[in-house]
């Protein structure tokens, strides 16, 4: 038997403390160990973001990482974004402009637009921020929504999805 | 009608499915978790083909931790032979896999490693060795030696040569003539999910959970491998995560998890893995297109030919009709279209978005606007003066025609002011560039059933074994419902991708919401007669009826439902026969795209600056959706202009770039702010909701203006796509 490595972790605000498989990803962990399906694999090596979660606020491919390199960490997968059937601004924003098709790129580009906006409050520089200031957002949001892949090509509406979220809040 | 419910059909409602699928509750087929405790699948490739197993070694395999079983040609259970009955045609015949030592191409199952967990299949699957005796192959259509063959038939296209008029001579007497040949890359369609299949035994009763566009095939396709009843598979498949073609029929995920159920009688799980898709999901051929056109001083067109030359998977009948569109968009005395394939030991060649259309509209577009340019004419007058009054190849007249109209309404709203010599749009190191084409696709209705249930409370079920593939089809299915029967929206459920509901088109061709709308259609109008009888046998007039919470309103009363509908509820089905709008007309759907691109003057990098199309597509049945699918298009469009393509190692047949760090979609600062202009229209011709086909529309006629506003920012024609910056750097102005 491979030797099981004992993990504690919490997910969108549960901890959980389980035995599992060292090569098993994060992805994989909320998929199969906890039935977390929202988070998607749609290439399993962070090509894609369709995998995407935030932990401990940032967002990153969770096909990438093992989970048992996430010991303490917090983790939000697009499960634990709506407060009951109460949508996130993001989410409700996502359905009204239309920002997806077949749907199945979504979870990802939602939890990236939400970690996103948390790096835009920040002033954090993006490849097309000048070296005192951001871009103009339409522009910000283009190229930082750049690692969450959609084949039904929903970008123009993903952006107008966010930049209405980011409006409201800056 | 009440107000609420009466033209609902058209506006952009909010996708019915949109809160499950931002909350991530819509479950795609990986996501479905049996009762009993899956099993996962994961294939083992062939590296080398086309061959013979010589040797397969699963004993690590099978030894290894959780490991349940390995399935090879020597234990896989029987099955009828791959590509069974002929007849049958690829999307129902015999999909047989690990039936015998023959390796078909690079990436075909030779072993399916099943375990406990996909850790364990996955490392235990690196621990099967193979090896084959390869033979020789054919990997590459247009090297020197290859027999060329004429295919039986083509996809979407009714003829596979057509010829009108006498070319020869017309050629022969054109003023102006341009003569190229084109390349065109092998693509895949690359949708976001991956195939992925959970099949389950119960008894000699298959229920397979998979991504599937058209499920009734499917069954068949399970009967017909498996050698089983139709009647004894059922599929599921609620959500599919987008199939642009790949998922049209039964891929292997599929037929290797039923056959890993039925070992190891467990629920068993397979998705292909990335790298998997690239071979074992099908792609579309690179092609060879040859055009010739002529045209006499005045820029009428006087003779077109459009020859190509594909590649079919050995065993596996497609061939795509790339010139679909040069029999159909413009007006000539004589039109010559040819079609050939050379079998090749390559993973399957199918359909992918638009086929036909996507490459053919590349070629044949960037020809015409050269031959424009040579005429001294402007290519949206050129167009516009070219425009067919009848279809060019058969005589038939044209229902419904509008490219003039859409090439028009595009022109004014992009602000087309003429082309300039290229290289004079110039900014700072940018070489700007404007470029248009027409886009032209077929419109087909086909036969599709649905059944709709109205119980007491109110509460409608609308129920078909149509899927949404991205496409919308829960909501404006809804819509139509909610119009047709007058309806709350948010009393219609609509019950999808199950082939235990009625038989309907499935999603594919375009042909998805007209033919099940139609359908849906039908049946509401029979619920509302049915109500409307039923209130008359009580003596109560009703010309007009609507359905509110669990009331029927008729002549300013309302009464119960209860009263009116027969144990609880009131079923009735619907259907729509394609033969009733066999007018003898030729139909497509049409538009117009215009684009801007900047060209760096230093490394040729090309960015799309605008793009914006104008589009008919008869009658829209929901203005947000349709708008999205349009989008999509076109954003195909850019990838097949200036980003995608699988590149084959031609010397062993292996794809090289088998994921998505090589192989190029376009990602979100890729795409500018698309301008999506759609003529209103209602094409009665076409079925009973007026509606065309839009989902490949886009694609149709994106890559063309890309290629032609390339060609004015630089003054070069590159005659392959997809057009790189490295096509461009010789041709740039020095300083
Ligand atoms: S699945 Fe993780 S990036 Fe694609
Ligand atoms: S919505 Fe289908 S991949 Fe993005």
């Amino acid at each position: 038997m491979h030797a099981m490595h004992p993990l504690r972790i919490t997910v969108n605000g549960q901890e959980h403390r389980a035995d599992i498989d060292p090569r098993r990803s994060l992805l994989d962990f909320a998929r199969d160990s906890l039935n977390l399906t929202g988070p998607k694999k749609g290439c399993d090596h962070g090509q894609c973001g369709a995998c995407t979660m935030i932990v401990n606020g940032r967002r990153i491919n969770s096909c990438l990482s093992l989970a048992v390199s996430h010991e303490g960490d917090e983790v939000t997968t697009i499960e634990g974004l709506a407060e009951g059937s109460d949508l996130s601004a993001l989410q409700r924003a996502f359905v009204e402009h239309d920002a997806f098709q077949c749907g199945f790129c979504t979870p990802g580009q939602i939890c990236s637009a939400t970690a996103l906006l948390d790096e835009l409050k920040e002033g954090l520089p993006s490849v097309v921020s000048s070296p005192d200031k951001l871009a103009e957002m339409d522009e910000e949001i283009r190229e930082r929504m750049s690692g969450n892949l959609c084949r039904c090509g929903a970008y123009n509406n993903i952006v107008a999805a966010i930049s209405s979220v980011a409006g409201d809040k800056s | 009608m009440n107000e609420m419910t009466n033209k609902i059909i058209g506006t952009p409602l909010d996708r019915v499915d949109g809160p499950a699928k931002v909350t991530g509750q819509a479950t795609y087929t990986a996501d479905y978790r049996p009762t009993g405790k899956t099993a996962e699948g994961f294939i083992v490739e062939a590296a080398a083909a086309p061959g013979k197993i010589r040797k397969i070694d699963t004993q690590a395999a099978e030894a290894s931790d959780g490991v349940i079983a390995v399935l090879t040609h020597h234990n896989a259970p029987k099955q009828n032979p791959y590509g069974t009955p002929e007849e049958a045609g690829r999307f129902t015949q015999s999909h047989a896999m690990l039936e015998s030592d023959h390796v078909r191409h690079v990436g075909d199952p030779v072993a399916l490693v099943i375990a406990e967990t996909l850790e364990q299949a996955r490392h235990a699957a690196k621990l099967v060795r193979v090896e084959v005796e390869t033979s020789e192959g054919t990997f590459d259509q247009f090297a020197a030696d290859v027999e060329i063959a004429k295919p039986d038939s083509l996809d979407g296209a009714d003829e596979v040569d057509t010829s009108t008029g006498d070319f020869e001579k017309e050629f022969a007497a054109s003023d102006v003539t341009v003569e190229a040949s084109y390349f065109t890359g092998a693509q895949h369609s690359a949708a976001m999910e991956p195939h992925a299949t959970v099949a389950e035994w119960d008894g000699d009763e298959l229920t397979v959970h998979m991504a599937i566009q058209i499920v009734a095939p499917g069954l068949k396709a399970f009967a017909n491998t498996l050698g089983i009843e139709a009647d004894k598979v059922r599929i599921l498949s609620p959500f599919v995560g987008g199939g642009f073609g790949s998922k049209l029929g039964v891929h292997n995920d599929a037929i290797l998890a039923a056959l890993g159920a039925k070992v190891t009688g467990r629920p068993v799980r397979v998705v292909q893995t990335r790298r998997n898709v690239f071979s074992n999901a099908p792609h579309r051929s690179k092609h060879r297109q040859d055009l010739k056109i002529g045209a006499d001083a005045s820029g009428k067109l006087k003779a077109i030919s459009h020859d190509s030359l594909a590649a079919m998977a050995r065993n596996y009948p497609f061939a795509e009709a790339p010139a679909s569109p040069t029999r159909a968009s413009y007006f000539a005395p004589a039109i010559k279209t040819t079609h050939r394939v050379v079998e090749a030991d390559i993973p399957r060649v199918d359909s992918m978005r638009a086929p036909g259309e996507a490459i053919g509209t590349l070629t044949f577009e960037t020809a015409i606007d050269e031959i424009a340019e040579q005429c001294g004419i402007d290519p949206v007058e050129f167009r516009l003066q070219n425009d067919a009054d009848r279809d060019p190849n058969s005589g038939a007249p044209l229902a419904d025609r509008r490219l003039s109209e859409c090439i028009r309404e595009g022109a004014k709203k992009f602000g087309w002011d003429g082309r300039v010599t290229p290289g004079r749009r110039r900014e700072g190191n940018k070489l700007i560039g404007r470029g248009m084409a027409s886009a032209i696709r077929p419109n087909f209705l086909v036969p599709a059933e649905a059944e709709v249930v109205l119980s007491a409370n109110g509460q409608l079920r609308v129920r078909l074994d149509m899927t949404d593939i991205g496409t919308g089809t829960y909501t404006i299915l809804t819509q139509v419902a909610a119009e047709t029967l007058a309806i709350p929206v948010d009393q219609i459920t609509v019950e999808l991708g199950d082939s235990h509901f009625p038989a309907s088109s499935g999603s594919g061709g375009s042909f998805g919401a007209a033919s099940c709308g139609s359908a849906v259609f039908d049946a509401c109008g029979k619920l509302s007669k049915l109500l409307q009888q039923r209130l008359s046998g009580k003596g109560i007039a009703a010309n007009a009826i609507s359905v509110e919470g669990d009331r029927v309103r008729a002549g300013g009363n309302d009464y119960a439902l209860a009263d009116l509908v027969d144990d609880g509820a009131l079923t009735v089905k619907g259907a729509v026969d394609p033969s009733e709008f066999d007018h003898g007309e030729e139909e497509y759907s049409y538009g117009a795209l215009f684009s801007e691109v900047e060209v760096d003057v230093d490394s040729g990098e090309i960015r799309v600056r605008r793009l914006l199309g104008a589009f008919d597509a008869g009658r829209i049945l929901n203005e947000k959706t349709a708008r999205s699918q349009l989008m999509g298009g076109m954003i195909f469009g850019i990838g097949g202009a200036l980003l995608e393509e699988s590149t084959m190692d031609t010397r062993y047949g292996s794809f090289m770039n088998r994921d998505f760090a090589e192989y190029h979609i376009a990602v979100n600062r890729d795409v500018p702010e698309l301008e999506v202009h759609m003529l209103e229209g209602f094409s009665e011709k076409s079925n009973p909701l007026g509606s065309k086909g839009i989902g490949e529309l886009g694609i149709c006629g994106t890559g063309p203006a890309i290629a032609n506003a390339i060609y004015e920012a630089t003054g070069c024609r590159v005659r392959k796509f997809p057009i790189h910056m490295e096509d461009l750097l010789q041709h740039l102005p020095q300083g």
